[in-house]
């Protein structure tokens, strides 16, 4: 249960929000310009990058509106928050795996929580 | 009652002024307030309290906390508050507390599942595993006898009648554990201002002062009960600190996200319980900072036959004795392989016991150790081991053999007679929490244990959770971690001045050497030297499991049930790691840990429920004429969070009968329905007409003010997602309509688009759903009632034509009344404030009573749709409909884009063999087709199976038509029109039936 930094209310619990999947995928303004393969890839495929991921979020218990978030999928870390529109901020300083160290693909379960 | 022969005097946790009597297995005992159970029993020389899971061997007391394994009883009989696997070491004691020996029948002293243990050789390890995959039929022969002779308490049979709450709370700093380090953190941390919680899961601060000889230290120049009370006094005082006790904190998640439960009720007499405090209490604290002072727990040895009554942790001996003034034994033998496990000796050859002997694996034992035993005369066996134990249900006697430099036996057995053994192999620090924040352990050689090396969350770890077991170091390390909370969380701390401690010159002492798998004299086959004591894992297992090939600690763990309990392996997970360290010949650095989980202890399923039980476990929305339906008595359904009238059965009727003559009223005279739960979106805006162009799939911009247009909503899949009436009121002003159970997920959906995608439009919307009450009102005589209703609208069809709506007053309340129908009959919608609902309601009833106005419900609803062929979104269609399945092309413009048009021309969903919604009429009129039935081609069975052509999605008995109708969705459905198909059924014969399109009034000639 992580905090989200909402840019109009501030930081609030993960519990007032609901989730909206990848963020910076524009509907394309000609659909009917498009194959049926570029179409499907706007409606169906998404990236699941572990590390830094741009993705949607909605206060739904607060107010209202839609955002973006920057999140580091592999340890849950919420780097930055903006306005819809507005471009990813850089983000620094953190890590691409928790302190627990998982292998750069999977789940880590089996991997090293301890310092070798 | 049994006297309490081993109670020794009254200190600081046990207040002898107060007795206390209490039943064990039907026998009464005595003890006084501040003892648990154990204490209690070991006052009374009971040792033997249960009975292993899987070979029922004897269960005694090992432990003094939440860490003990086996010493589980289960409190009380009632069927309702009975409590199982209660560890008899945390159990507090009042009078009248009833508590009972788990998984032994007849009785705890004869108990018959004990025959497993003769038979162990047959239960190996990952026997569950085996008998799962080996030859058919293994598991199902075997499943009843394991499910009867293994297992723990019995779980409670009644509704659970107490109640349970969640709080949420804020702090600074979290302090968890009230040793000497939690104290001193607490202390500080409070002093600076800060917002702080104290959570000790004992019912006493002190943590591990109060298991030390009273007497033996001082601290600033007072004893240790006179430097307690002043700091519980002094953290008191403080404005912001919450002291709980009785609180464990059993879970630690993101972002300092701390779960504590707390016990409020439970060690009061049942009569004394108060009904305006809840049983237990989980705080949900959110902290800037943690502070982790949950000290260390002690790891038994692992030799052959550790597991009977009477052999104890050596720390738990020195507990039992100085918190609770209780020997755990007559004569007592030390068994151990570090220095601090000595003091043991000491303090109970102090308390008049007899010390029989000190065996320590080490060759050379710290110099101070051993010249206080000389001293004391006790004596002391180095480099050796027990190998064997005596004794049916209570320790008797045991032997000791030497270890030769690569530890194996050598020389020949001596005995040793004793009722006590105290046995340590070292003491780990608790880092369950620190490994759930996921912070990084790392390996200490002169702990042989895992400790904390790197924090990932905003906390740190002092005293012995941190591996700092000095008392005076233990007070710098609260001190400093508590200084640095505080001021990480932004408040000042004065100077940190630890309190001056006196010395004792074996303090921190350890010098401790592995002994993870003692030898054996006995040939392995025979040898049974348990790891997990709560499940029965022996080192024996472990290695089987190594030579299996499980070889990661998370399988081996999972395979033998190593640490799985209701412990969670407090004990025994770190002795398991050093065996399979042992087995694979690998550091145990390199073995690593298996993951530490929420929670750290049982939490009761009442305290995880909170108050979100009963009418509180979901919100229920009623609507403003809710009550008028209860009245009536009326039988209800929850429709998304709605309670909607379902039907209005009258005394003596039926159900399935109401409906028929709900329905029959809507058909030939007239019939009211309470619709206020559609959802209901205002939206302005001077682009709002622009908007619903995009949002549905139909065209909106030449939409007249005064008119209605139904419009379905796709996702950009093309699949249908939502439908409903919407009204221009004005230009830019509209009235949307949703299905009862879509109406948040529509609005939140509409956000998106707007502010995400066209943030250019300028358009506003609002959730009205319950401001507006709505009544519809349908059937041919329906007109005469709304225009006895209305003072000002005439509602003859010709004047207020179809799809068309009109603002009016009925005694001069604002209304708005649309001429909207979803039952294919004459109908008007009434929305007035919601206030004015359970008004409306009444009016209509009795303004339509002339004309023979019948209450109708969600199903007669569903029914008179079904009727005419219109879908409900849900039920007809699933996610995988677009509007060109439903024959819905009338719908689609080709105007404009909209949301999901392109995917409607993607070559799946432009496909010609896709499943179409059209009617099925069964040959036979009588048989009411089941919902969800499967629609086939040919009566004959196929080879290899027959092809499912669809599926049922509504299905009644139609009282306008006399027989049944259903709809469903079946493959290129509309070219089957008048064909047969069958019904599977899943005993019996398929239905033959033959399908139509969906609109039963047109099919039959009955189309207005």
């Amino acid at each position: 249960m992580f905090l989200i930094p909402c840019p109009f209310c501030g930081p609030r619990d993960q519990s007032e929000f609901s989730y909206g999947g990848e963020a910076h995928i524009a509907r394309p303004t000609e659909p009917e310009a498009l194959s049926d393969e570029d179409w499907a890839n706007f409606v169906f495929m998404r990236s699941n990058p572990k590390g830094v991921f741009a993705e949607r979020w909605h206060h739904t218990a607060g107010c209202g509106k839609w955002f973006n978030v920057l999140r580091n999928t592999a340890t849950d870390e919420v780097l930055a928050s903006y306005k819809t529109g507005e471009p990813p901020p850089a983000v620094a300083g953190f890590q691409l795996a928790t302190p627990s160290g998982e292998p750069p693909i999977g789940s880590g379960n089996d991997g090293t929580k301890v310092v070798p | 009652m049994s006297m309490q022969t081993f109670r020794r005097k009254y200190p600081t946790g046990v207040n002898g002024a107060s007795p206390v009597t209490f039943r064990f297995n039907g026998r009464q005992y005595g003890g006084f307030a501040g003892d648990t159970l154990a204490s209690a029993l070991l006052a009374n020389g009971v040792h033997m309290i249960a009975r292993s899971f899987k070979y029922h061997r004897p269960r005694g007391i090992l432990g003094s906390g939440s860490d003990d394994p086996a010493a589980l009883v289960q409190v009380g009989a009632d069927p309702a508050r009975t409590v199982p696997n209660a560890r008899a070491t945390e159990l507090e004691i009042y009078d009248g507390l009833e508590a009972f020996s788990q998984n032994c029948w007849p009785s705890l002293a004869i108990d018959v599942g004990s025959v497993n243990d003769a038979f162990g050789r047959f239960l190996p390890a990952g026997f569950y595993y085996k008998t799962f995959m080996g030859p058919p039929g293994n598991w199902m022969m075997f499943e009843g006898l394991i499910r009867r002779a293994a297992g723990l308490g019995k779980s409670p049979t009644a509704p659970d009648p107490d109640h349970y709450e969640h709080v949420n709370r804020h702090c600074d700093v979290l302090v968890i554990g009230a040793g000497p380090a939690g104290l001193t953190a607490a202390r500080i941390a409070a002093a600076s201002g800060a917002r702080v919680i104290l959570a000790e899961e004992t019912p006493e601060l002190g943590g591990r002062l109060l298991s030390i000889e009273p007497s033996s230290r001082t601290m600033d120049g007072q004893s240790i009960a006179e430097w307690l009370q002043d700091t519980e006094a002094d953290l008191t005082r403080s404005p912001e600190i919450t002291v709980l006790k009785r609180t464990c904190a059993f879970g630690y998640y993101g972002e300092n996200w701390v779960a504590l439960v707390e016990s409020l009720q439970d060690h009061v007499p049942e009569h004394a319980r108060r009904a305006d405090l809840p049983r237990h209490r989980v705080w949900r604290v959110r902290t800037a900072q943690v502070v982790l002072a949950t000290g260390a727990i002690e790891r038994p040895l692992v030799f052959h036959g550790n597991d009977r009554p009477g052999i104890m942790l050596a720390g738990a001996v020195r507990t039992y004795l100085h918190r609770y003034g209780v020997l755990a034994g007559r004569t007592a033998v030390v068994f151990t392989n570090n220095d601090e496990a000595w003091t043991t000796a000491f303090d109970l050859h102090a308390a008049g016991a007899e010390v029989a002997a000190i065996v320590d694996t080490r060759d050379e034992p710290g110099p101070n150790v051993t010249a206080k035993a000389k001293s004391l005369g006790i004596e002391a066996f180095t480099s050796a081991t027990i190998v064997e134990t005596k004794g049916r249900r209570r320790l008797s006697h045991m032997s000791v053999m030497s270890l030769d430099e690569n530890k194996q036996l050598t020389g020949g057995p001596r005995w040793l007679y004793a009722d006590l053994l105290a046995v340590s192999g070292g003491w780990s620090p608790n880092v369950a929490l620190f490994s759930q924040s996921r912070g990084r352990l790392q390996f200490d050689d002169t702990l042989q244990a895992f400790r904390p090396e790197r924090s990932w969350q905003a906390e740190r770890s002092a005293g012995a959770a941190d591996g700092v077991f000095d008392f005076a170091a233990c007070f710098a390390s609260g001190l400093q971690a508590g200084a640095e909370a505080a001021q990480a969380a932004g408040f000042a701390t004065d100077t940190p001045q630890a309190p001056a401690c006196s010395v004792d010159p074996i303090d921190g002492e350890s010098g401790i050497e592995p002994a993870w798998d003692l030898p054996s004299a006995k040939p392995p086959a025979r040898t049974r030297a348990f790891v997990d004591l709560q499940n029965d894992v022996t080192s024996k297992d472990l290695q089987l499991a190594v030579r299996e090939g499980y070889v990661s600690v998370e399988h081996a763990k999972r395979y033998t049930t190593l640490g799985m309990g209701t412990d969670q392996g407090k004990t025994s997970s770190l002795n398991g790691f050093g065996v399979l360290a042992g087995a694979l010949g690998k550091p145990i650095a390199d073995v690593g840990v298996t993951t530490f989980r929420p929670p750290f202890k049982p939490v009761p399923f009442g305290a995880v429920a909170g108050q979100h039980v009963g009418d509180h476990f979901h919100p229920r929305r009623t609507t403003p004429m809710h009550t008028w339906h209860e009245d009536q008595g009326a039988t209800f359904e929850v429709v998304g969070d709605w309670l909607r009238a379902r039907a209005y059965p009258r005394a003596g009727e039926s159900f399935e009968d109401a409906v028929q003559r709900e329905c029959i009223a809507a058909r030939t005279q007239t019939a009211a329905l309470d619709a206020s739960t559609l959802g209901k979106i205002d939206i302005r805006g001077r682009d709002a007409r622009t908007f619903l162009n995009r949002v549905y799939t139909n065209a909106w911009m030449k939409l007249a003010p005064g008119r209605c247009r139904y419009g379905l909503m796709l996702n950009e899949d093309g699949m249908v997602f939502d439908d409903g009436v919407t009204a221009c009121i004005s230009d830019d002003h509209f009235h949307l309509t949703t299905t009862t159970g879509g109406a948040a997920g529509v609005l939140s959906w509409m956000e998106d688009y707007l502010q995400t995608e066209w943030p250019d439009l300028d358009v506003f919307m609002t959730s009205v759903t319950e401001q507006w009450a709505v009544a519809s009102i349908c059937g041919p005589e329906s007109w005469r009632v709304v225009g006895a209703l209305l003072d000002d609208i005439d509602p003859n069809p010709d004047a207020f034509p179809f799809m068309s709506h009109r603002t009016g007053h009925i005694a001069g309340v604002p209304v708005r009344v649309f001429r909207i129908s979803f039952t294919g009959e004459l109908s008007y919608e009434i929305n007035v404030p919601a206030r004015y609902g359970l008004w409306l309601w009444q009016q209509i009833m009795d303004k339509g009573e002339p004309h023979g106005i019948t209450p109708y419900g969600t199903e007669g609803m569903h029914l008179l749709r079904a009727e005419t062929g219109f879908i409900i979104v849900g039920q007809d269609t699933d996610g995988t409909v677009t509007p060109y399945d439903l024959g819905m092309d009338w719908i689609v413009k080709s105007s404009a884009d909209f949301i999901g048009r392109r995917s409607l021309t993607r070559s799946d969903t432009s496909r010609a063999d896709r499943r179409h919604f059209v009617g099925v009429l069964t040959d036979d009129p009588a048989i009411v087709i089941a919902e969800g039935s499967q629609v086939i081609a040919t009566a004959e069975e196929q080879d290899p199976r027959t092809p499912m052509i669809g599926h049922i999605t509504s299905s009644y008995f139609s009282p306008t038509f006399e027989r049944s109708i259903a709809l469903g969705l079946i493959d290129a459905g509309r070219n089957r029109v008048g064909e047969r198909v069958y019904i599977a059924q899943r005993d019996g014969e398929p239905i033959p039936a033959r399908v139509t399109q969906p609109n039963f009034m047109q099919h039959f000639g009955r189309a207005t």
